[in-house]
């Protein structure tokens, strides 16, 4: 049977990694190929790459960087960030990434997700999700790195995004992100319980509870990472780390 | 010195993660679309992502076919197809109308529908030896390989599988049948245990 998968989801800010928290306060993690390196030796199951500066600066995916990290990468990788056009995901997948996700442009194009899709294949496709709560508590779709609501319902956006051809769902809340205070689990099983393709959970694991949590109780597929694999102890420096694999095989079996 | 990895283009997926781990393994490789380079090569890998009928589109309309049938079948230098290159292998698949190339006796079959089990059968899964295989040396036990696919192969002769998985249905993850050589997960994206894989097939 498949391992769920635990995913680090590393963030690009074009050339250097930093780590977020509610998509603000950046702090500077490093150097993206080092840190690949490590994860490769730590024998991650996954890798995801988010520029989190791309769109908001109107720049196309650096593949210049992103280049670099393929070529030191030994395990599945995707890519977000700025990706806008067909051609775009192209040049992305022909450096030797699996998977690209889409987010702004697919909500103001969801046309992109089906060319991908069709070319490439769904289990190609990641349709990224943010998600933070308005001023009434309503669970809203943002875009543009949290710069920008939609009004979308994210359980009616997850819908649309499969019917187009997206293969998984990477969904983010935005509140939990960087927190190390656990998954939005109410969110994520809303997402989970939905649609029939594999649904990522980020933000907010903090320790490997957490992540035992939304699988089991969110009914997440695979979870994504962050500050808890790239940061010592929450409030501490830069560490690259990853949780002991035959305890979380333990508990995600 | 071990003698060089000819990496067929023929347009079908990247080629850049292969290469990678190729020199990753110390082996040399080379990837080319050019018909006289693939006539001479004296070990062939034989990529492939997309769907079953245009990859045999590609590699039959053309001189292709020919070239590697004699390689393959006549002159028996090892050919080692991996994901979709190894579904080619076989006699066809039900994701096709085409042929495949035959060069083992195997089927390539669609995983039935499950509603637990998720198709495509894609992540990481534990594999079982079958047959020993030079290919398969060193391998340690639950090595573990990233899969991406929605068909799988069966072969007819047990001697010829040399690892197997479970999604549902038991599969032939790894198969050999003399010089021909299978392989339907990402070895390119499995660490250590496809580094394994490659190290073994650069080794032959």
């Amino acid at each position: 049977m498949l391992r769920t998968r635990v995913i680090p989801a590393l963030l690009l800010r074009n050339e250097s990694l930093v780590k977020t928290r509610r998509f603000g306060a950046f702090t500077y993690v490093g150097d993206p190929c080092n840190t690949v390196r490590i994860f490769n030796e730590l024998e991650v199951d996954e890798l995801i790459f988010l520029d989190i500066t791309a769109t908001r600066e109107r720049r196309p995916p650096n593949l210049k960087v992103l280049a670099d990290i393929a070529n030191e990468c030994f395990m599945p990788l995707g890519y977000g960030g700025g990706i806008r056009s067909l051609d775009q995901a192209k040049s992305v997948f022909d450096i030797g990434f699996e998977k690209v996700a889409i987010n702004t442009y697919a909500a103001e194009d969801p046309k992109i997700i089906a060319q991908v899709a069709e070319v490439y294949g769904s289990q190609a496709v990641i349709g990224s999700i943010d998600v933070k709560a308005d001023i009434w508590g309503r669970k809203r779709v943002y875009v543009a790195s949290g710069r920008r609501q939609t009004g979308l319902d994210p359980v009616a956006w997850a819908r649309q995004l499969e019917a187009m051809g997206a293969g998984e769902i990477l969904l983010t809340s935005i509140d939990r992100e960087g927190t190390w205070n656990g998954f939005d689990l109410d969110l994520v099983k809303s997402v989970t319980s939905a649609v029939s393709i594999p649904v990522i959970a980020q933000g907010g694991a903090g320790n490997v509870e957490h992540i035992e949590d939304v699988v089991k109780r969110g009914g997440a597929s695979a979870v994504a990472v962050g500050s808890m694999v790239v940061f010592q102890k929450k409030g501490m420096g830069v560490l690259v780390n990853f949780p002991d694999q035959r305890d979380l095989e333990a508990r995600l079996r | 010195m071990s003698k060089q990895i000819t990496i067929v283009d023929y347009g079908m997926g990247n080629l850049g993660s292969v290469c990678n781990m190729f020199k990753r393994v110390g082996a040399r490789a080379t990837v080319t679309s050019d018909l006289d380079a693939i006539a001479r090569a004296d070990k062939i890998l034989l990529p492939g992502v997309g769907a079953f009928d245009a990859a045999m589109v590609r590699i039959q309309d053309g001189p292709l076919r020919a070239v590697l049938d004699r390689k393959a079948l006549v002159e028996k230098i090892p050919v080692f197809g991996i994901c979709l290159g190894m579904q080619l292998l076989t006699r066809g698949s039900e994701e096709g109308k085409l042929a495949g190339l035959g060069w083992i006796a195997a089927d390539t079959k669609r995983f039935p529908s499950a509603p637990d089990l998720k198709v495509p059968h894609m992540g990481w899964n534990i594999v079982k030896p079958g047959a020993p295989s030079a290919l398969t040396k060193d391998l340690p036990d639950e090595s573990r390989f990233y899969f991406v696919h929605s068909y799988y192969v069966r072969v007819d002769r047990d001697a010829d599988s040399i690892l197997k998985a479970d999604y549902g249905v038991e599969f032939d993850a790894a198969i050999q049948h003399e010089n021909i050589y299978g392989a339907q997960f990402h070895a390119e994206k499995s660490h250590k245990f496809g580094m394994q894989l490659f190290q073994n097939f650069a080794a032959l």
